[in-house]
């Protein structure tokens, strides 16, 4: 009798339990938004009321500004570095048949799975005698490395599902290498790559340890500024600072959701499979019309029942 | 053709290049301070193994990744089971919802739990005046409790997302023949579910443990003087003392017990295929 009970009551405890969970992984977040908000001249929890007052001072001070224009400019060049250098490791790990590929995989990977205070230390160890240490050219440098990574990993993922004979009909039909990749790989391969950058801005405006280890006064990006405050008076400013890191990352992952909606469609089947049709097409217009007619192919069909057998590539 | 092919091999260059001489070469220094600083000998390493503080800090790491892997099962496993049990809609909701902490700053989400958990935090206002359980606040922050919920929160993540991989792939007819054979729902879990979900428990557990050995902005900002973990001292070591061979050893040691972890782990979950 007791067993049976259980069992019914089974289910609304779970979720009463997840949903504990939820809160649990969510309502630090949302109340560093809403302090951020609060009207009270101290970090208090419910705020007495609503105000901008913190927002206004730190958009006049030039503390906080000077930290977040430093930040802004250590993410964009490192995002670009290491999205394409990044990406083109992915590219030749995949299409280059590097002997002992897996072990260059793994090394390139590195900086994802080492703890980061060993990757701090080290860095600063040798980035100071490099005369780097407390530079802005430091930090872009450090924040790519770590990023690289993650671009890799994001890109390689897409990479496995392009089928290289794709390009090799390119090629066949008069591209160049070059315009082969850009035309055709590419613009597959885009929504990953574009994850991967969004990836390695995140990781580059997040990033703390090594950015303690590396900056200098002068050179102070917004989560050092942070970390130095927190640690004496905390006040409700830091809450704000807090909370714009937070919408940043939102604002990331919402883009990265719909890139991967898109980058989930299988792309070797369904291209194989329309290869018939765009056949006559390429003719006359040659190699640089590809990569459009299969691209807006790719994305709307699903249709992985059609072999491979009949890919592009096959005249090859 | 094969050529051609061959070329873009080297596109792979430029990374190997920056990782190569931004961080291997730079991590391959540090670990090598650990023999060769101040003189070359094994003495850092006999330092560490002869002082109490640093033996106590070593275990305080393998303590605190350990209790936090815990709590991420107990907290994690339910919710992974339920998002791989609900419909297509809650699903994806959950999924953002663990993505969310995933993707945002940890230095934020340790800062909120300093707002929570403070004296005249929520929590405690909760406890004391909204509900009157208690007569003085507890002590929740600058102590190990402290410790373990923020290090929980941030990792959470890192164990529901392998698992819930894993437990989306389980067929759900072998719980419905259990049943149909007469096992009751509790040992149809512990028999068939648990066991199947194995791999991603282990997976998760992993990733949980390995990310918390390496630990320093959480435990810096809500523990107590006696909660220090390995990448505090190894902070505290260059940044106060500039002792890098002692660093480096811990360097060695912290590294050495990640990549063993991953290497024993990754032996057995081949063994539970």
């Amino acid at each position: 009798m007791t067993g049976a009970y259980w069992e019914r009551l089974w289910p609304s405890l779970r979720a009463a339990f997840c949903l504990g969970v939820i809160v649990f992984l969510i309502s630090p977040m949302v109340i560093v938004a809403i302090v951020s908000f609060s009207s009270a001249p101290f970090l208090t929890f419910p705020p007495p009321g609503l105000s901008l007052q913190w927002y206004r001072k730190l958009s006049s001070s030039s503390v906080w500004l000077d930290a977040m224009a430093t930040s802004a400019t250590i993410m964009l060049p490192s995002a670009t570095v290491a999205t394409v250098a990044g990406t083109a490791a992915a590219v030749g790990l995949v299409r280059g048949r590097i002997p002992g590929a897996g072990l260059i995989a793994s090394l390139i990977m590195a900086p994802m799975i080492v703890p980061v205070i060993i990757t701090a230390a080290a860095m600063l160890g040798v980035f100071r005698a490099w005369g780097l240490q407390g530079t802005r050219t430091g930090l872009i440098l450090a924040h790519t490395t770590l990023a690289i990574p993650y671009v890799v990993f994001t890109v390689l993922a897409a990479m496995r599902l392009v089928d290289d004979r794709l390009e090799s009909a390119a090629l066949t039909l008069g591209a160049t290498r070059w315009r082969a990749f850009w035309r055709v790989t590419f613009p597959l391969i885009l929504p990953a790559v574009l994850s991967g950058m969004l990836f390695a801005m995140v990781i580059s405006f997040d990033e703390l340890v090594v950015s303690i280890f590396l900056s200098s006064p002068t050179v102070r990006p917004v989560t050092v500024q942070m970390w130095s405050d927190v640690r004496g008076d905390v006040d409700p400013t830091i809450a704000a600072i807090g909370a714009l890191l937070l919408a940043f990352s939102v604002c990331a992952l919402l883009l990265e959701t719909v890139l991967t909606r898109q980058r989930a469609r299988p792309l070797v089947a369904e291209t194989a499979g329309t290869a018939p049709k765009i056949g006559p097409k390429i003719g006359p217009k040659i190699g640089p019309k590809i990569g459009p007619g299969i691209d807006s192919r790719t994305g709307r069909r699903t249709d992985p029942g059609t072999g491979k057998r009949t890919g592009p590539g096959a005249p090859r | 053709m094969n050529d051609r092919r061959d070329a873009r091999a080297w596109l792979v260059l430029p990374a190997i290049l920056i990782v190569g001489v931004l961080f291997v070469y730079p991590v391959a220094w540090l670990l090598a301070r650990s023999v060769s600083e101040p003189v070359v000998g094994l003495q850092n390493f006999k330092q560490l193994i002869e002082t109490p503080v640093y033996l106590k800090v070593l275990w305080n790491t393998i303590v605190i990744s350990g209790s936090v892997t815990l709590l991420c099962v107990l907290l994690g496993y339910p919710l992974a089971y339920s998002m791989a049990h609900a419909g297509d809609r809650l699903r994806r909701l959950f999924i953002f919802v663990v993505l969310v902490p995933f993707w945002s700053s940890i230095l934020v989400r340790t800062f909120a739990w300093m707002v929570l958990l403070q004296q005249k935090g929520l929590i405690n206002k909760t406890l004391v005046d909204y509900l009157g359980l208690i007569d003085k606040p507890l002590t929740l922050i600058y102590n190990r409790t402290g410790v373990l919920i923020g290090m929980s929160h941030i990792l959470l993540p890192f164990m529901v997302l392998p698992l819930y991989s894993v437990l989306t792939r389980i067929e759900p007819d072998l719980a419905k023949a259990a049943a149909s054979l007469g096992a009751p729902p509790h040992r149809n879990f512990l028999r068939i579910y648990l066991p199947l979900s194995l791999p991603g428990l282990v997976a998760g557990s992993v990733l949980v443990f390995v990310i918390g050995l390496g630990y320093y902005i959480t435990p810096a900002l809500l523990g107590g003087p006696g909660d220090a973990m390995i990448a505090q001292l190894i902070e505290m070591q260059i940044a106060d003392f500039g002792n890098w061979g002692l660093a480096g050893a811990l360097a060695v040691i912290l590294l050495l017990g990640t990549t063993a972890t991953f290497l024993l782990v990754s032996r057995s979950l081949i063994g539970v295929r």
